[in-house]
């Protein structure tokens, strides 16, 4: 019964939807607040109700009803809890109900937060994140209903695949949907100025927060689903270039674009045209995302959604909206005055040069991503591009950015002085290739381009730091004066440089895996030695083990460096009784910021083992600089001047103030 | 220079940019592209040696045979025809005697062995590389069971 109430529920919110969709544009159209007031509360209640189904089915897999076929497809009753409730998300159906829940809960958001919003405006908005709730509710109850009932009810349920059974899987998703559904408003708002044919720098002053708290979420996600790969596959790479991963990663790309055009609009009301487009391309490449995912066109680990009937609707769906918003676009855009005048060398050029890369890569990624896939559509040649061709194209796109990252902040408003700025960061590039040269003095070895690359990655921690140091005013005015300023310093100052100084850390971290990683393929046996990255493994033997819903067999090692033990790790192979399904759980050791990390191969016939041995230095700098800017997005976001927005009367008559210069 | 020399210029330059980019990826296409085969497709079509591709079918039953180390050779078929393969490295987990799996590869020059340095297995029991089952349903090779093509 209760089943049946979460379907209900589920029901009830599409009717609810259709009201929201509808109403407000009625209701701006004929200037009728009384039916604009209808989105906010059709919103939250909207929000509700899916919550409420969700935690129906949530309640569904924690007691294992196995009536419920979605249930019986991907739960066991001897799984461990966190598993039965990640498990909601980790399959097609609950994964959609996921998506729906996040995109109510934003539109719930703008509802509730949006209280500085033009009336008219939020009504729009409202009113177009109700026809994507819509189309997805809609979706989900004609080809994904995670509420279908079993008759008779088996006893026992079919295991979620033992790969998802992480915490890693428990996180991963909704962060990422977080962020990847969060672009829906950006797109929203965008729809609704164009239908009323009004934007103007405080649209942009509204739009930002929502593209940096996406953006924030999405990075959090994205990372954390490439930790879960690197730790989880067994197979020590941390970035497949997989098509799935492509989809989030596209997202992020022109999210990333968009959060720095929005800026340009926000301060000198210029780039008006693109910033529409662009948070209309960055929700379109989350749809996009959605559909090579669940539609099962990819060949990927992922893709575990195989029926042709969800994905000719989630086509539909892309195509009407996308299509949709495009026209429309192009109707209004030429309406849209251009803003503000700049030379090519001024903060504004900067933020062209970082969108004209950002979405040139997206754009590249794209290409890579869809090529296969649309010759096969084509001529039925099936090809596989592979990743050297997004290393190539990617990495060469992305070193000019790289190289410009920290001049952008040094740069004024209008006219800048690259020169100056040059100046400036000549402490920062001297910092770079010194760092670079001591690595190379103290490690040695390698190709000579890594130590330049190192030397790009210090270069942009140190052109970060000598923009916090600049701003404060360090070496112009007294310590205590400069300390003062620094703290005084908008949250958006902050999050720019930590933001940029994430970038550099992730950048250390790529070189150098990429350049000084080795790997060891060894065949072992117990007291048998090898060793990876200065430090000794010897393999000690294996032992039996069992877990809840899996049987393993456990390698143990001791780990010594010049004699001294330094500790030990376990790596095994599992496998997973219901499904009779074996995985590698590697055995990771870390060091610092390096990892050894080992995982085991087939057993040989004379009692050895095959062992693979990665030694991986500076690897977590890679997660760890999306971390930090992810941190940088969020402290961005607790600026006040994001949260209060512009002054609506005033905004004509004052534009923003010149101080604010700050991003 | 005039503003509008100022504005050619910054036009020039991006669409100079995106010239570049477009020939990169040109370029990068030509390089890392990998067509994939099936051995009945090789009994047909000569692929030179040192061209990368990628091989697809089944792993040939009692094919399988461990060298010195971790060196694994295998023959991989769609009943039509077979190629051997040899892989150093650690298979998937998933590896099988008379299941799906893509190599990807190349063959030596003066050898019908296939060389691979990434072998792929399917993902779960009931999963087959899809351009494993397209191509082999095309052939009108049946798997049987629960085995068959999704």
């Amino acid at each position: 019964m209760i089943i049946e109430i979460g379907h209900y529920a589920l029901v009830l919110l599409l009717a609810t939807t259709i009201v929201q969709s509808l109403l407000p544009l009625v209701g701006t159209a004929r200037n009728d607040p009384a039916l604009m007031a209808v989105a906010p509360s059709a919103a939250v209640a909207g929000f509700l109700l899916t919550a409420f189904s969700f935690a129906i089915l949530t309640f569904a897999y924690v007691t294992s009803d196995f009536s419920v076929a979605n249930v019986w497809q991907n739960s066991h009753s001897m799984k461990p809890m966190i598993y039965k409730i990640s498990g909601v998300w980790g399959n097609h159906e609950g994964s959609m109900m996921l998506w729906l829940l996040i995109l109510t809960f934003f539109s719930a958001l703008v509802a509730t937060f949006g209280g500085n919003l033009p009336e008219r405006l939020r009504a729009n908005v409202l009113a177009v994140q109700g026809w994507i709730t819509a189309a997805f509710a809609l979706f989900i109850l004609l080809t994904s209903n995670p509420f279908l009932r079993l008759d008779p009810a088996p006893g026992e349920g079919q295991d979620l695949n033992p790969i998802l059974q992480d915490v890693g899987l428990a996180i991963h998703p909704p962060l990422l949907y977080l962020g990847y559904v969060g672009f829906s408003v950006c797109f929203s708002f965008a729809i609704a100025a164009l239908i009323d044919g009004r934007i103007d720098a405080a649209w942009a002053r509204w739009v930002r927060p929502w593209a940096l708290m996406a953006w924030s979420f999405l990075t959090a996600g994205i990372a954390m689903g490439s930790y879960w790969a690197y730790y989880e596959l067994g197979w020590g790479g941390w970035w497949f270039w997989d098509p799935v991963e492509n989809a989030s990663f596209m997202p992020w790309l022109a999210g990333t674009a968009l959060l720095h055009s929005a800026l340009v609009m926000e301060k000198r009301e210029a780039l008006k045209i693109w910033t529409v487009l662009l948070s209309i391309l960055t929700f379109s490449l989350s749809l996009l995302g959605t559909f090579l995912v669940r539609s099962g066109v990819l060949t990927s680990v992922h893709a575990f959604a195989t029926d042709p009937t969800r994905g000719v609707f989630i086509l539909t769906i892309l195509v009407v909206f996308i299509g949709g918003a495009l026209s429309l676009f192009a109707l209004r855009a030429p309406t849209l005055k251009a803003g503000g005048l700049f030379a090519p060398i001024s903060r504004e050029g900067a933020l062209v040069f970082n969108n004209l890369i950002l979405t040139t890569a997206a754009a590249t990624v794209l290409t890579g991503t869809l090529y296969p896939l649309v010759l096969e559509a084509l001529t039925g040649e099936k090809i596989s591009v592979g990743a050297p061709f997004f290393n190539l194209t990617f990495g060469l796109l992305m070193l000019p950015l790289l190289l410009a990252v920290p001049f952008g902040p040094l740069l004024a408003w209008k006219r800048g002085d690259l020169l100056a700025a040059g100046q400036r960061l000549f402490a920062a590039a001297g910092v770079g290739l010194f760092l670079a040269a001591i690595v190379q003095w103290t490690h040695g070895g390698g190709p000579v381009l890594a130590y330049f690359g190192l030397a790009i990655g210090f270069y942009m921690l140190a052109g970060a730091v000598t923009d916090m140091a600049l701003r404060a005013g360090v070496g112009k005015v007294t310590a205590g004066v400069a300390r003062r300023r620094l703290f005084g310093l908008p949250g958006s100052a902050f999050g720019t440089a930590l933001a940029h100084f994430g970038v550099g850390v992730i950048v250390i971290g790529i070189v150098a895996v990429t350049a000084f990683e080795t790997e060891h393929v060894v065949e072992m046996k117990p007291g048998a030695s090898v060793t990876a990255g200065g430090y000794t493994l010897t393999f000690d033997g294996m032992r039996q083990g069992r877990g809840p819903n899996y049987t393993e067999e456990s390698g143990h090692f001791t780990i010594a460096r010049a004699g001294v033990a330094k500790g030990e790790v376990w790596s095994s192979k599992r496998l997973y009784t219901a499904r009779r399904m074996p995985t590698t759980e590697a055995g990771i050791r870390t060091f610092g910021f390096s990892q050894l990390y080992v995982s085991l191969g087939d057993a040989m016939s004379d009692g050895g083992i095959v062992v693979r041995v990665w030694w991986k230095p500076m690897i977590l700098c890679i997660w760890f600089g999306a971390l930090i800017m992810m941190v940088g997005g969020f402290v961005s976001l607790c600026d006040r001047r994001l949260r209060i927005g512009a002054p609506q009367g005033a905004r004509k008559a004052r534009p923003a103030p010149a101080l604010g210069a700050a991003e | 220079m005039t503003r509008k020399q100022k504005r050619l210029a910054v036009i020039g330059g991006g669409v100079g940019f995106l010239v570049a980019a477009v020939l990169l990826v040109m370029f990068a296409f030509s390089q890392s592209i990998a067509y994939f085969y099936v051995p009945g497709d090789l009994q047909k079509t000569e692929v030179p040696p040192g061209t990368r591709i990628r091989l697809g079918g089944l792993v040939e039953a009692g094919s399988v045979e461990r060298g010195s180390g971790s060196t694994v050779s295998f023959v991989v078929t769609d009943t039509i025809g077979t190629v051997p393969v040899t892989y150093t490295g650690i298979l998937p987990d998933l590896f099988r005697e008379g299941q799906g799996v893509v190599a990807e590869g190349a063959f030596t020059a003066g050898s019908q062995v296939f060389v691979a340095d990434t072998v792929l297995a399917k993902h779960d029991e009931t999963y087959m590389p899809k351009d494993v089952a397209d191509r082999l349903e095309a052939q009108g090779v049946t798997l049987g069971g629960k085995e068959t093509i999704r």
